[in-house]
């Protein structure tokens, strides 16, 4: 038993090693030729504008997180798909549950108004989209 | 450079290793899909199931960081031409370029009235491998990756360039 470690040292040593051999070797015989273009932004050939850091709307957050609850939702029913044949009706209603808790969400978020892009409902929502010119604009 | 680029003399250790170094640089064509005109027609052609350019190591990438050589396959017109320049220079060394057709290699049916079209790449990029042909078949392509490849099987990379 004693020995397989030693086995297992050794392969890991060799492994860590050979990364570092690599980059050695390449640091040293791959030609390099660091001009000011090459180093600059790639855009299909298009000289680069503006920053890489960009402000995104931060309703995009909303967007995302509301993706990430659906996906994980398909990430459990695909294995349950899977064995669901052979589990029976317990995890059918399992499944249930846990699919009508997300709905719950789902529901939270339309009555919210997070589904729009543009915003009707925000209660205190500000400049075009605040209540109150919202209301002018519907009474007009 | 790298460190250990041409600092050798010629012997059979360095000679064997530039042999290792450049027989795997050749293996792995990587080029840059250039396709401009009826001539990346036929470079996919190439690259698809018929014709098969991974046989020779050849790969199509569409990031200059990550290709070796550069296909320009087509016309290239003035507007194109500082494209062109700005993702070669973009490529990793050692880079080449191979000018496909005769558009990329002079103007082509372009030449003399082809107000917008750059008579030649070569005006632009070094280029390394000219193919022939309006367009050229695919087999002129490999032909010319093939001899890309001799090319590339002739180089240094560890021993002092040649005089």
């Amino acid at each position: 038993m004693q020995e397989h470690y030693g086995i297992a040292l050794a392969f890991g040593l060799v492994a860590f090693l050979l990364m570092y051999v690599g980059f050695i070797i390449q640091k040293l015989i791959s030609p390099k030729n660091k001009t000011e273009l090459k180093m600059d932004t790639y855009e299909c050939g298009e000289v680069p504008e503006g920053e890489g850091w960009l402000q995104f709307n931060i309703r995009f957050y909303v967007v995302a997180l509301i993706f990430i609850i659906f996906d994980v939702e398909v990430v459990f029913l695909f294995p349950w798909a899977v064995v669901f044949k052979d589990m029976g009706f317990l995890t059918f209603v399992e499944v249930f549950v846990f699919v009508l808790i997300l709905m719950v969400g789902l529901a939270y978020v339309w009555v919210k108004g997070d589904l729009d892009w543009v915003k009707m409902k925000l209660k205190y929502g500000a400049g075009r989209y605040s209540a109150s010119r919202l209301h002018e604009a519907e009474t007009k | 450079m790298g460190a250990l680029n041409h600092k050798f003399n010629e012997n059979i250790l360095i000679t064997s290793l530039d042999k290792l170094l450049n027989w795997s640089r050749s293996g792995s064509e990587w080029y840059f899909q250039f396709g401009l005109a009826c001539c990346a027609i036929e470079m996919m052609s190439a690259a698809a199931a018929r014709h098969d350019l991974e046989r020779f190591g050849a790969m199509p990438r569409s990031s200059p960081r990550q290709a070796d050589v550069m296909i320009v396959a087509g016309t290239v017109s003035l507007k194109m031409a500082t494209r062109v320049k700005r993702l070669y220079e973009q490529m990793a060394e050692p880079k080449y370029v191979i000018s496909m057709g005769s558009c990329a290699n002079s103007g082509g049916p372009y030449w003399q009235h082809g107000y917008h079209v750059l008579k030649g790449v070569d005006q632009i990029v070094p280029v390394d491998i000219y193919i022939p042909g309006c367009p050229p078949r695919p087999e002129a392509l490999i032909e010319g990756l093939l001899h890309l490849q001799k090319k590339m099987r002739e180089e240094h990379v560890l021993a002092k360039k040649e005089v």
